[in-house]
């Protein structure tokens, strides 16, 4: 246990469904974690004090910014990446509307976009376009000029909204 | 850059957290969600910290009425501000702020305590903290106190607190029938810090406004605040730019700021439906 101060911190947690241990120091931040410890580059780092949101990525079925959260906190945390939500299905939908509207050009913030979008076509309300900007106002994009990303995310929410109809 | 500290330990429970500290001899420093300050240790703003994480300790959270005031644990995030019942219901200022905070993900982990210890005199929840006569609990090596927020923000990212206390929660008296709320701010873009903005609560036909973005901490504007007692919108536009002292910086100039509120004023003037 951590109950006094540490320099390096044992950890227990889940990553894209596969349970892991691993001792890292105590000033590990979440998204140096994923790409440093585990190799699961996916997930950016850009600006590094919570700006840009290219490290964006799912705790316990949240969002969080992985440069701005410290492993040490993480105990017992899920953790889902871009490379765990490929791999189950769970955006294949979205994926799918990124690249048939070219919603992507180099692809850094691609990831982190996809975190946050996936927590809102999620949702059960529709949002307006409105919304969806407001709700990925804290994903930059330098390329794509954010017209055809707000465009996939809608696409997306209709298929799902169209798809379970009750 | 990365972040470099001393160490960290894990706190159960406010007592452990008090020791922990001590213990630090001088290095300690409390960590809640972590959405302030480790974007402060990855600036380099500070190095070799022994971090005391409160995060886990169990009473401070929750969100409780007692007697005619909402009691909010100060480990309490801004997403749970936005969604909690009880704060909507009867601190509905604090429930239209908390949007207005940074994005989902910084939101998610960021806590109330952890935004008014910070204070930032640019951050939505010290200005209502001011507005709604808050007041904070604190708990330190000599026991506890109350602070109120009038007399909590000293400065520039400057409180009461000493630096071995722990703000445990905020007090705020609930809204009485008819009691309205409402807080605007301009931003350049959805999410960043307010360039100039109000907090309003309006009980009976008194008026009590918090700013934010417009001095070096969060203020009451006691001349508009009389103004919009007596119904003048104009003199009140015209007082706010008094009660305000704000800085230059990049984003904006103090005298665009000082615009600013007054433009705030009047539309949150007209939102509320005050006289003229
Ligand atoms: C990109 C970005 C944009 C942001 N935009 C906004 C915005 O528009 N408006 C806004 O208000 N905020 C904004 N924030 C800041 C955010 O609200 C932080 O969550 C908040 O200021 C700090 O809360 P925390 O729990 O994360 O505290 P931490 O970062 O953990 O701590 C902040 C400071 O408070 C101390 N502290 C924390 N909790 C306690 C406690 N209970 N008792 C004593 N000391 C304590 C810590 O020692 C530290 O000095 C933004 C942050 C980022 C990264
Ligand atoms: S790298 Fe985390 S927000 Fe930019
Ligand atoms: S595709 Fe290049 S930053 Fe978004």
């Amino acid at each position: 246990m951590t109950d006094t101060f540490r320099n390096r911190i044992d950890l227990e947690m889940t990553v894209n469904g596969e349970p892991i241990e691993l001792t890292v120091p105590a000033a590990r931040h979440l998204i140096d974690l994923l790409r440093t410890d585990l190799g699961l580059t996916g997930s950016h780092a850009g600006c590094e004090h919570g700006v840009c949101g290219a490290c964006t990525v799912i705790v316990d079925g949240e969002t969080v910014r992985g440069c701005l959260t410290l492993a040490a906190q993480l105990q017992g945390a899920e953790i889902w990446t871009v490379e765990g939500l490929t791999e189950s299905g769970a955006i294949a939908d979205l994926q799918k509307a990124f690249v048939e509207r070219n919603a992507l050009q180099c692809g850094f913030c691609t990831p982190g976009m996809l975190a946050s979008a996936k927590v809102l076509i999620e949702r059960d309300a529709v949002p307006s376009r409105e919304g969806i900007r407001e709700h990925m106002s804290g994903n930059y994009c330098r390329c794509t000029g954010y017209e055809a990303i707000v465009d996939a995310i809608e696409t997306t929410l209709r298929g799902r909204a169209g798809g379970d109809a009750r | 850059m990365k972040a470099s500290i001393g160490g960290y330990a894990r706190a159960r429970s406010i007592e452990h957290a008090l020791s922990l500290f001590a213990e630090a001899d001088g290095a300690g420093r409390y960590l809640a969600g972590g959405q302030s300050l480790v974007a402060a240790l990855n600036l380099g703003a500070s190095a070799g910290d022994m971090l005391v994480d409160i995060s886990g300790i169990e009473a401070l959270r929750g969100v409780r009425i007692e007697g005619d005031r909402l009691v909010i644990g100060a480990l309490t995030r801004h997403s749970e501000i936005e969604r909690n019942d009880l704060v909507a219901r009867h601190v509905p200022l604090l429930a239209k702020a908390a949007p207005l905070i940074a994005h989902d993900a910084i939101r998610n982990r960021g806590t109330i305590g952890g935004s008014l210890s910070h204070a930032d005199p640019a951050a939505e929840y010290p200005a209502c903290a001011v507005a709604l006569d808050a007041i904070f609990n604190l708990e330190g090596p000599n026991g506890r106190r109350d602070v109120a927020a009038s007399e909590f923000f000293k400065g520039l990212f400057e409180t009461d607190r000493a630096e071995d206390e722990i703000l445990t929660a905020v007090s705020v008296p609930v809204a009485q029938a008819g009691e309205r709320h409402a807080i605007l701010e301009l931003t350049r873009r959805s999410g960043d810090y307010a360039l100039a903005g109000l907090a309003i609560v309006v009980r009976g036909d008194r008026h009590r406004i918090g700013a934010f973005g417009l001095g070096d901490r969060p203020l009451l504007c006691e001349g508009a605040m009389a103004a919009l007692d007596r119904g003048d919108v104009d003199a009140a536009a015209t007082a706010i730019a008094d009660d305000v002292d704000p800085m230059s910086d990049i984003q904006a100039s103090a005298d665009y700021r000082r615009h600013l509120a007054g433009v705030v004023l009047r539309r949150l003037a007209a939102e509320l439906g005050v006289a003229r």
